[in-house]
């Protein structure tokens, strides 16, 4: 495996050099580039079909870009596994909920430590000695978790069964788990009403905040996305139209054209 | 009122992971594993131990392992049967070439090899799902069905095709063989298939366990978590193997003590144990010792139990009726209940827990 920096906040984390994303004769994303500094929050909006999905499922590897370079911590990849995206410390939420629907709370917050717990299968047979050491030095790690979402009520409750706002906050819950350097957020807020979606921009600022995450943020509420992030990059069919500060891309002609439509 | 956990609190986490946290579990599975160890040996007649209990016994560790593969990994497969066949011609190779070694290490031992075979057949499943991968584990049924009938090494050249395991001791006592006791073949058993069922239920409980439910929930999501769907996949092949062929060990050396053919390990065989574990619930340990004790009990009832109270019935009706109640059994639960029969019992327990005042 290649070789990975620390990176400093304020830095580089992610370069997205020329992608180009195609499904055929589709063309999903047009060449691409933009980047992510480490700390901050980097929102990516854009009309429906824009590619902004798209460009999350390439940033941890379930799409293979045709064209463009992917630079992460240093060092540059074109075509990898989802799971190896997940051991350099991308985590990553669905749009439409992507959670272990017959586990518990717990159990499906617990499967985001699996890559942190190593102990060999042998010991497992036994549930004993180091394995059971590992199981409950991780259970206090995702009962901090549990506290800081504040969802200890439904802790042993199988999700499937929970509302949908609570399940987004699992979800949540179960990508901080793995500790992620860089934590892609794909439409946390679709479908809640306006105090879910306090709780979810509380939450995403804490995580900020205590964990020093970097994140990724795909929403459709544009308030929300002037609020919380620091930089926006806006998508149009593919293109990348606009790129700079809230402000910025507030006052840009080209987004006001796409979000509002023009007379030709 | 009877199943309150209310006042036991839990100081530790280890006490909160345990697997029966609720004190009135432990005592259940306490009671129940007297009974089955002290009560049914000392007053169960021949008949009751050998021809319910050890078959029971048995198709209850075939069950296992195909409700961690079916249950807990959401892979359908078919081959159960063939796998137990691997497991019982193992065995029966294993101890006519070493007959020193005890037998109880050979039929662990078993395992190991339908554990392998059961992994080689499963590396379809990383490309394949449902209707598909139970067609690829249909290859592996019909193969392995043809290769106990056309290689003769299998069953030492014997003329009839059959395999019968010689007599084996266990500290003095005949454990196998045409001598060996029912009462003790069943202790035997007994004390075989609740070893597993606690490995199992370590393994089902810990980062494997939750690993197999993962990719069986949401495979994309399991995968963005670090874990490997190929190696994952199969790891619980290997594993559901394993307790198949221990089954079939079993089945040949503790229950079938005069010699079987070998269209045993045949497709119904397959099918029947999937009815178990559908019958007695996907994704539960419990749920395959109910199904296991549901599709046994129901035959025997109809073969014995209805002429001993009067109600004559010929054996040929009795298995037609039989036939008649596992499908329409199997519809209903689909449609009352698709968990099986260990997410009735979950419910009872719920209503135990505010009986008689619910609100």
């Amino acid at each position: 495996m290649k070789e990975f920096k620390t990176i400093a906040p304020g830095e580089e984390l992610l370069n997205v050099e020329n992608v180009t994303l195609r499904f055929g004769g589709v063309k999903a994303i047009t060449d691409v580039s933009f980047n992510i500094k480490k700390g901050e929050v980097r929102a990516i909006i854009g009309p429906n079909g824009a590619g902004k999905t798209s460009m999350l499922n390439v940033i941890n590897g379930f799409y293979h870009p045709q064209e463009g370079r992917i630079t992460y911590r240093g060092a540059t990849r074109s075509k990898m596994r989802p799971h190896v995206a997940a051991a350099q410390g991308i985590a990553r939420t669905f749009q439409n909920v992507a959670l272990f629907k017959g586990m518990t709370t717990l159990d499906n917050i617990m499967v985001g430590r699996t890559l942190k717990m190593q102990k060999p299968f042998f010991w497992h047979v036994f549930r004993h000695g180091p394995a059971m050491q590992e199981e409950i030095e991780h259970r206090k790690f995702v009962e901090e978790i549990i506290d800081f979402l504040e969802i200890e009520h439904i802790r042993k409750t199988p999700v499937g069964k929970l509302p949908y706002g609570l399940q987004k906050r699992v979800e949540l819950g179960r990508a901080l788990a793995m500790q992620p350097e860089l934590l892609l957020l794909d439409e946390p807020m679709a479908g809640m009403n306006l105090e879910e979606k306090e709780d979810m921009c509380r939450f995403i600022l804490d995580t900020k905040e205590q964990y020093g995450t970097t994140i990724a943020l795909i929403e459709h509420d544009i308030g929300v996305v002037m609020d919380l992030s620091d930089r926006v990059c806006v998508l149009e069919y593919g293109l990348k139209i606009a790129d700079g500060t809230p402000e910025e891309v507030k006052a840009n002609q080209k987004v006001i054209d796409a979000y509002l439509g023009v007379a030709h | 009122m009877f199943y309150r956990e209310a006042g036991q609190f839990k100081k530790t986490y280890a006490a909160d992971m345990a697997v029966f946290p609720i004190l009135q579990d432990r005592i259940g599975l306490g009671i129940i594993l007297f009974i089955a160890a002290v009560v049914i040996p000392l007053t169960g007649s021949t008949f009751f131990i050998s021809s319910v209990m050890i078959p029971f016994l048995v198709f209850s560790l075939a069950a296992m392992g195909l409700n961690i593969v079916t249950g807990y990994t959401g892979l359908i497969s078919l081959g159960s049967a063939a796998f137990m066949g691997v497991g019982a011609f193992a065995c029966f190779k294993l101890t006519t070439s070493f007959p020193n070694v005890n037998i109880l290490v050979w039929i662990l031992a078993s395992g190991f090899f339908s554990a392998v075979i059961g992994a080689l057949f499963a590396i379809p499943s990383l490309r394949i799902k449902g209707f598909y991968l139970a067609v690829a584990t249909l290859a592996a049924q019909f193969f392995l069905e043809w290769c106990f009938v056309r290689i003769p090494w299998l069953y030492n050249y014997s003329a009839s095709g059959a395999i019968q395991v010689p007599q084996r001791t266990l500290f003095g006592h005949i454990i196998t063989g045409a001598n060996a006791t029912p009462t003790t073949r069943y202790l035997v058993l007994l004390a075989i298939v609740v070893f597993m069922t606690w490995i199992a239920s370590n393994i089902l409980h810990g980062r494997v366990g939750r690993t197999f439910m993962a990719v069986r929930d949401m495979d994309i999501a399991a995968e963005l978590m670090g874990i490997r769907l190929l190696p994952a996949k199969l790891t619980a092949f290997a594993l559901s193997s394993f307790y198949c062929g221990v089954a079939g060990a079993v089945m040949v050396t503790l229950w079938y003590t005069g010699g079987e053919a070998s269209d045993l390990f045949n497709i119904r065989q397959s099918f029947y144990i999937l009815f178990m574990v559908i019958i007695g619930g996907l994704g539960s340990l419990l749920g395959c010792f109910l199904g296991s004790a549901l599709l046994n009990i129901v035959p025997l009832v109809l073969k014995y139990g209805l002429p001993s109270i009067g109600i004559a019935i010929a054996s040929e009706t009795a298995e037609h009726i039989n036939h008649l109640l596992v499908g329409a059994l199997i519809i209903f639960i689909l449609i009352v209940e698709p968990h099986g029969m260990a997410r009735l019992w979950q419910i009872t327990k719920q209503k135990l827990r505010t009986w008689p005042f619910p609100y």
